[in-house]
């Protein structure tokens, strides 16, 4: 069902002729690229839980959070002499850095930070939530509620978060000047190299047989426990995976968009996120990255145009797709192949 | 000691709101196992529901027009859509989720389309201005109405669950859908009429709102993630249940702003109902079942 | 393909050899998303001023092509759409945002590439980038005369509520401090949730401290729930003032006047300002946009914007940003609907700030107007001692 063998070529294939964009494309159509290609990254998380561990989360936007504030706080901190504080904490008053924030000055630590802190914060919060057996459209409903409590929490804490402003105007990223002419291009070969190790990754996962087991949850969750494995512990690695896929992401996008604030991290992105996967195939690596692209180049052409089109087409979109093609576009092309190969 | 009472009156009459918003996604999720995102909508249609009766009906009791109208019409709307999207998607609970959330982007930019971004006034009433003073805590008037028009529905509710013969349909089917079903009961039909009750009640829940603020396209939004844990938190499909959840989340948010912020109250809601979990994982009120998939 | 190139060529070429070339600009506002509702009655303010130009002959003899874009009311789609206009479209200037938080996401875009953004809305000061122009208040012209007007007034103890952004937290910061040396009280302190509608216990807390009058930093939905809740705990603009920094014009019809009649705001042009320029600009954009279009001080701002940047650019004699903004600081007064304004040299807006007392018809009576032109301060010498802006 699984061929990992060709999974792999195409990735690579599909990121060798990517790995040219920069030859090809102007700036600006670069850096979009770039940004959607970070978001890809998360959406290869959001196949692995909700594809194929049937565990819908509507809160990936938390972890996409952790992971772009991480990176963005030590970015902050890099300019800055012994003894200074970043401009918003002097806005709230804070005259000394909070301890919490001063590992982030090390860069190792800031970059472990990125994957690992929503790692395990995911793990935390599934192992509180699986462990108990709840799960299905309650996980669903208490996710959403965590990215509403996490971008409340972020825009309350302002002095130590920037709050509603979040983090912005980075000068440099691990010795990257990032003004420089050359910032652009390297960044966007960084991000397509963890994008094509991520979805490696992912596709190895799924082909082993902790993705057997994985799959076997979602069809069963029951009869895997009476089976004497332990079903919670599945769902919580996934869960957890997902996480550190989308904190990577959330770094990255950090660094393209050169922002990172609470408006990314909220329930309505959240949900979003999970629109990309349902258009572009919930099982379907591949489809994933084609409909976050999909999604995210359509939506920067029309918004402009017709900004009140854009919820209505959304919308409909979302309805369309999960009622009448639950297997999104890969569904689609794939039925066609199938047809042409017949 | 005056703010810790007032604290206990606010959290009462913000738990009657929850409770309006979230027995209607309760009572559906008993008895279908899913949830309608677009929940929230129906508040709203109930609010701009409100606000049309306002202006159209005279007199100093049209806010008690609108109750029935807005209930009328919130749950019309439900009807519609169980039969055209809820239905169609029964045995897929989390793409229900998915498919709802969709339609609640359209019907908020509906709103937008129709009334304006900006949102509508439903004025209360002049004799719900005021209101008591009991024990040197002021209780305002509109917030006791609240508080009346969710033990009203409440009421009205355990009636007809218990007492007619529909409620008698309904729990059969809760109980155990395909028995129901093989005696012959239109389990398809029932579902039909428990969710127009619930959006019905959350239209009564947006007129609620609308006392309390603007009516906007996304007024729903504001109560529907309480309402979400509330649901979480009370049991699978018990009444009893979604109200004493609503009523500790109210009154857990209302105390904590004692000390705290709103933000931060927000927040201790959601910490608390994740901690409750650990210790009751089936929710305030289990349901007895002996069926393995609840 | 090739043969819309050629057709492309060939109206290209038809057009006469002596019109001038348009110069593009941008106009970056949220056209979706929660702050549309602001937002896009600024960009029609820029784009009537637009027009208004192209109609009297343009900047130096070139038409202007706006080029709109949408925000999207999230920071990374401002920063984006900031990125294409300059990178893309290759406009001359941009005109737009409106949270700070937009403005923050744009501003290393507009730095890196050595633009120049038109910024038009108050905000909370400690920021200035060489390569935006900031003309909405500063902190000291508008919370600072407003307390300086309640002061005089005989106001003693203050009740801070705010939306929990960062404008609130940073103007009650500054308002402490100044209501501290002034001796006087502040009676409490709270923050809501941004959009958030339950004022319960905010209003218990406001009943037990007994203030004078209450200073809202409260931002869109939360007013009209403020002031309902407020209403129906007894306590109304007579019996208890506010002060609102956040209530304009629109806001007051949208939540009807009957609700806030009698509560004051301060900003830097009220609707009904008597000037001639004032009733000729309230004329056109009603005769433009409807008869009951509200105007508000931040679109005069985005419009009077556009006429600050043709004026620099005319001084300047060129499109260059860095020419530009080199002029703007050093040019005359130009009149506006919100009387004769002049960048100053840090670049914001030397201004008038009026106190205004809301009235049954949704417009503000001016009840004080403070002391004459002020100079913009971005930071505040009490709250943030020893900070000023680098000469730009």
């Amino acid at each position: 069902m699984f061929r990992l063998k060709r999974q792999f070529v195409v990735a690579a294939g599909v990121a060798g002729v990517a790995a040219f964009a920069p030859f090809v494309l102007g700036g600006y159509d670069l850096n979009l690229l770039a940004r959607f290609l970070a978001l890809s990254l998360l959406a290869l998380g959001i196949v692995l839980t909700w594809g194929h561990g049937g565990i819908l989360s509507l809160g990936q936007g938390v972890f996409f959070g952790l992971g772009g504030y991480a990176l963005a706080m030590h970015m902050k901190l890099t300019p800055l002499a012994p003894g200074e504080v970043p401009d918003f904490m002097m806005l709230g008053g804070l005259e000394a850095l909070p301890a919490w924030w001063v590992p982030f000055g090390n860069p190792g630590f800031a970059l472990l930070a990125v994957v690992l802190v929503p790692g395990i914060v995911a793990a935390l919060f599934a192992w509180s939530v699986f462990g108990r057996r709840v799960g299905g459209t309650y996980f669903a409903l208490i996710t959403q509620a965590l990215a509403l409590a996490f971008a409340t929490l972020l825009v309350s804490a302002q002095e130590t978060t920037g709050g509603f402003n979040g983090l912005t105007d980075f000068q440099v990223v691990l010795g990257l000047d990032l003004n420089g002419a050359e910032a652009g291009r390297t960044l966007y070969w960084v991000t397509l190299l963890v994008l094509a190790l991520g979805w490696a990754g992912v596709a190895a996962l799924l082909a082993s047989r902790f993705g057997t087991m994985l799959r076997a949850v979602r069809d069963g969750e029951n009869r895997v426990r009476f089976l004497g494995h332990d079903a919670a512990a599945y769902k919580i690695i996934a869960f957890a995976v997902a996480a550190m896929l989308a904190g990577a992401a959330g770094a990255l996008f950090t660094l393209h968009a050169g922002v990172i604030s609470p408006a990314m991290v909220g329930v309505v992105p959240s949900i979003e996120m999970v629109i990309w996967v349902a258009i572009g195939g919930r099982t379907s690596l591949a489809g994933a990255i084609a409909g976050t692209l999909a999604v995210n180049f359509a939506r920067d052409a029309i918004s402009s145009a017709f900004p009140d089109l854009r919820p209505y087409a959304l919308g409909l979109l979302f309805i369309l797709v999960v009622t009448l093609l639950p297997g999104g576009l890969a569904e689609l092309l794939a039925a066609r192949f199938r047809k042409v190969a017949r | 000691m005056e703010l810790l009472l007032g604290q206990v009156f606010n959290g009462f009459s913000v738990a009657s709101l929850y409770l309006l918003a979230a027995l209607g996604l309760a009572l559906s999720f008993g008895l279908m196992r899913v949830i309608n995102m677009a929940h929230g909508e129906m508040l709203m249609i109930g609010g701009y529901l409100a606000y049309l009766t306002l202006q159209v009906v005279p007199g100093p009791w049209r806010l008690v027009a609108a109750l029935p109208v807005a209930f009328v019409g919130a749950a019309l709307f439900g009807a519609l859509i169980h039969v055209v999207l809820i239905r169609r998607l029964s045995a897929r609970p989390l793409d229900t989720l998915l498919a709802t959330w969709g339609l609640s982007l359209i019907l908020q930019q509906g709103a937008r389309s129709l009334f304006g971004a900006i949102g509508v006034e439903v004025t209360a009433p002049a004799w719900l201005d005021g209101g008591i003073s009991v024990l040197g805590i002021e209780l305002p008037a509109v917030r006791l109405f609240i508080i009346g028009v969710a033990i009203a529905v409440l009421a009205g509710l355990a009636l007809l669950l218990s007492r007619t013969r529909i409620g008698l349909l309904v729990r059969a089917v809760n109980q155990d859908r395909m028995m129901a079903a093989a005696t012959g009961i239109d389990a398809g039909r029932v579902d039909l009429v428990v969710f127009a009750l619930g959006t019905g009640i959350a239209g009564l829940a947006g007129v609620m709102l609308a006392l309390l603020g603007p009516v906007t396209p996304t007024v729903g939004q504001s109560y529907i993630v309480p309402a979400f844990l509330v649901v979480v938190m009370g049991g699978l499909g018990s009444i009893r249940g979604t109200v004493a959840a609503a009523v500790i989340l109210g009154l857990v948010g209302s105390l904590a702003q004692i000390s705290v912020d709103a933000s931060v109250a927000q927040v201790l809601m959601l910490v608390f109902v994740i901690l409750f979990i650990q210790i009751r994982p089936e929710g305030v009120v289990a349901n007895k079942s002996r069926a393995l998939d609840v | 393909m090739i043969y819309r190139f050629l057709l492309g060529c060939a109206v290209l070429a038809s057009v006469p050899a002596h019109a001038a070339t348009p110069v593009k600009v941008g106009v970056l506002q949220s056209l979706t998303g929660t702050m549309a509702i602001s937002e896009v009655t600024v960009k029609n303010a820029e784009l009537m001023a637009i027009d208004e130009i192209n109609a009297k002959g343009g900047v130096m003899g070139r038409p202007i092509l706006a080029i709109v874009e949408d925000g999207g009311s999230d920071p990374a789609t401002f920063a984006q759409k900031a990125g294409k206009l300059i990178q893309s479209n290759g406009v001359a200037t941009v005109f737009g945002g409106w949270t700070s938080a937009s403005r923050k996401a744009m501003l290393p875009v507009f730095q890196r590439a050595k633009g120049l953004l038109w910024y038009p809305v108050q905000f909370e000061g400690n920021e200035c980038s060489p390569n935006i122009m900031y003309t909405g208040a500063q902190p000291n012209q508008q919370i600072l005369p407003a307390l300086r007007w309640a002061t005089a007034e005989g106001y003693k103890n203050y009740f801070l509520i705010g939306s929990d952004y960062v404008f609130p937290r940073t103007a009650n910061l500054i308002l402490k401090k100044r209501i501290g040396q002034a001796k006087l009280g502040v009676a409490g302190e709270e923050y809501v949730p941004l959009g958030g509608t339950d004022f319960s216990a905010v209003i218990a807390k406001v009943r037990a401290a007994k203030p004078d009058i209450i200073f809202s930093t409260l931002n869109g939905d939360s007013n009209v729930a403020f002031f309902k809740q407020m209403a129906a705990a007894g306590m109304t603009s007579a019996k208890l003032p506010v002060m609102s920094f956040s209530i304009a014009e629109q806001e007051a019809q949208a939540m009807g006047p009957a609700l806030v009649n009698g509560s004051y705001a301060v900003w830097n042009y009220f609707q009904s300002l008597p000037t001639a320029e004032n009733k000729a600009f309230v004329a056109a954009y009603k005769k433009k946009y409807g008869a009951r279009a509200a105007i508000t001080d931040p679109m005069v701002h985005g419009y009077a914007n556009v006429y600050l940047w043709k004026a620099a650019v005319e001084k300047a004699g060129s499109f260059e940003p860095e020419k530009v903004r080199k002029a703007a600081v050093s040019m005359a007064a130009i009149p506006s609907p919100m009387g004769p304004i002049k960048m100053a040299p840090n670049q914001s807006l030397v201004q008038r700030a009026y106190v205004g007392k809301l009235q049954p018809d949704g417009q503000f009576k001016v009840v004080s107007q403070l002391a004459g032109m002020i100079a913009p301060l971005p930071y505040d010498a009490l709250a943030f001692p020893g900070k000023s802006c680098k000469p730009i």
